[in-house]
């Protein structure tokens, strides 16, 4: 976008592109290079599309019971057969595909901005500011995350936002390190002493010289973490502390087929594919991007 | 000195502190800059030397507020600076600006240059928003850069013109002030001297001062109208260039001179070489801080602190700190080491 007025009032025939589209190409070159990164944002784009478009598309209700066609196996009518209430298990995927990464992709995005934020003022201002805030953090990271979801969780009760309010909560203190040390490492940059002389505000130096600068990073720990989020959301399920039934998500699902384990094993056995394939995507795209964003990796 | 005192400043002194121990309590303090006085005269080219370590960055830094001083005043045009608060210390920005060391780091690489120059004037409101690109383009042209080059990002210009883009942004604001933090070290020599003449041409052209922070004495030579001598967060001595070059004064101005290489090799020059190293800043030598090395100590320079004094045989404005100037010039005192190193 920057780039356009570069090459409007550049007459040279050269292009001009701006750090941003420079490195957007050099890494995805460098992430092409990756298949296994590749593949993994690639599946992440269709599971996208499917969690979207899919719900219009099905021809089955996934919360309306059908007990003429109880536990029946997989079929050219029911793809992944269906449940205990004869309910379509490749519908309820579908929908519940689009319930877990909701979870997955807001919880991060709610616990990514509170982390970074908390981390970049912790980071800039440092003192006793920072102390506070990162001994806060390092309490909340004595906590395992599921255990730490789970307790929010019953103390806010079962439901689909509490569960992103949880999960997020429990994102806050890996952004807040990660991005309180890459903003150790910039502040002390000369372009920030010399906005500083040039008497730039707080704000101004935080968010338009020291965010743009720290955000590769941030990046590839939110990808990261919308798996580990995903993975806390259908646990949460699981258990009876997220969605509840007969809301079809993921977690959900695989607790209703934990008692038919033995007769109608497929109940458990998609969606739990389901989750490991997102889980599996974000992990892969994830070490990916960081690999393609590390400066020594350059050669 | 007939002329106008645009900067002076008075017993400034920067300790930063050192913590240690379970509760981060301050345990003692790197005395950076210790008591430093002097002044800036309007138009001016006022040049800081000194090994790593003496505080002369310190020193700039702390004009700048951007450490706060523990102590001292700074009067700009007659105004204390440290006595103003956040707010008003950032309209008198305006006046003091900064030429960084290092052009790789000095400028945010994901902004164009146009973006970087019309931020600094957007924050001094310095030019109103419809003629800021068009004044961006024409301070391009004054530091000897190409208005096509406007929307270029730092990463695709060399080391000198990065440097010009820097001298460009702070001149943005229209400063009276521009401090020169290693301006010049960090580009190779032809660079170095092509910068060190633009800097010339801007002074005249926008009647600037300068205090220009460096190490190495050949720019100060080149650039300076007057020279400061900084040693372990003191000065040592003061004089104009011709002066301090000529005839200077203080033990340890003599050795700092002696190291400038010379292109004769025919000529061999006196080699002052001192035995030690530099004192750690946290616990000063007392008295003169230079007797730990300097080969006319006596006891007195132990504990007593010399003052800047100008003698009769000294020019008007050169003063230097040491208690023996008379003796070592009339040769009563000889060096008590042999510190003529055998090159």
């Amino acid at each position: 976008m920057s780039a356009e007025p570069a090459r409007e009032s550049n007459n040279k025939p050269e292009k001009v592109d701006s750090p941003m589209k420079r490195s957007m190409k050099e890494f995805y070159y460098k992430l092409s290079k990756n298949k296994s990164a590749l593949v993994g944002g690639y599946l992440i784009i269709i599971l996208i599309i499917i969690a979207i478009v899919g719900p219009f598309l099905t021809t089955f209700d996934p919360v309306e019971p059908d007990y003429g066609a109880k536990l029946e196996g997989p079929s050219a009518e029911h793809w992944f057969g269906t449940d205990n209430h004869g309910r379509d298990i490749f519908t309820r995927i579908i929908h519940g595909l689009s319930i877990t990464m909701t979870i997955g992709f807001f919880s991060t995005l709610l616990g990514g901005v509170t982390g970074v934020l908390v981390g970049i003022v912790s980071g800039y201002y440092g003192g006793k500011v920072d102390a506070v805030i990162m001994r806060l953090m390092d309490i909340l990271l004595a906590f395992p995350g599921i255990l730490l979801a789970l307790a929010l969780v019953s103390i806010l009760g079962a439901n689909t936002q509490n569960v992103i309010l949880a999960v997020a909560i429990s994102a806050i203190p890996t952004f807040a390190r990660i991005v309180r040390g890459s903003t150790l490492a910039t502040k002390n940059l000369e372009y920030i002493d010399a906005m500083k002389a040039l008497g730039a505000s707080d704000a101004r130096i935080i968010f338009k010289h020291i965010l743009p600068n720290i955000s590769s990073p941030i990046i590839v720990q939110a990808s990261l973490y919308i798996a580990t989020a995903v993975l806390s959301a259908s646990g949460l399920s699981f258990l009876g502390m997220g969605a509840q039934p007969p809301s079809p998500e993921l977690g959900a699902i695989l607790s209703d087929g934990r008692d038919y384990m033995w007769d109608a094993g497929h109940i458990a056995l998609f969606p739990g594919l389901v989750i490991m394939l997102i889980v599996l995507a974000f992990n892969v795209l994830g070490d990916g991007m960081r690999d393609a964003l590390d400066p020594k990796m350059n050669k | 000195m007939s002329q106008k005192e645009l900067l002076k400043i008075n017993n400034l002194k920067q300790y930063f502190p050192i913590k240690g121990g379970f509760l981060g309590r301050t345990v003692d303090h790197v005395k950076a800059v210790d008591d430093v006085s002097f002044e800036i005269y309007e138009g001016e080219t006022l040049s800081l030397v000194g090994e790593s370590g003496c505080g002369k960055s310190t020193t700039g830094r702390a004009i700048l507020r951007l450490d706060d001083p523990t102590d001292g005043t700074i009067e700009f045009d007659g105004e204390d600076l440290l006595s103003l608060n956040k707010s008003q210390m950032r309209k008198r920005r305006k006046d003091l600006q900064v030429i960084f060391q290092d052009p790789y780091a000095s400028l945010n690489p994901r902004q164009t240059v146009g973006k970087i120059l019309t931020e600094a004037m957007e924050i001094q409101k310095a030019v109103p928003k419809d003629k800021q690109r068009e004044r961006a383009i024409e301070l391009l042209e004054t530091v000897g850069l190409n208005a096509e080059q406007i929307d270029r990002y730092p990463h695709e210009f060399s080391g000198g013109q990065r440097q010009r883009i820097g001298i460009a942004r702070a001149l943005a604001v229209n400063p009276k002030l521009i401090i020169c933090d290693e301006a010049v070290s960090a580009l190779d020599v032809s660079v170095q001297a092509q910068v060190l003449n633009l800097l010339k041409k801007l002074q005249k052209q926008f009647n600037l001062t300068f205090l220009f922070i460096a190490h190495d004495l050949g720019v100060v030579r080149h650039i300076s109208d007057r020279i400061i001598v900084m040693y372990l967060g003191n000065v040592v001595e003061v004089a104009d260039k011709k002066t301090l070059f000529e005839n200077p004064q203080h033990p340890y101005t003599k050795s700092l001179l002696s190291a400038i290489p010379t292109p004769d090799p025919e000529n061999k020059k006196e080699r002052i070489v001192l035995q030690g190293d530099v004192p750690s800043p946290i616990s000063p030598p007392s008295g003169c801080r230079f007797h730990t090395r300097c080969p006319f100590a006596t006891e007195v320079c132990k504990t007593k602190v010399p003052e800047l004094r100008n003698l009769d045989h000294m020019n008007e404005g050169h003063r230097a700190a040491c208690h023996h100037i008379e003796k070592i010039k009339s040769g009563e005192m000889q060096p008590s080491y042999d510190q003529h190193a055998k090159v």
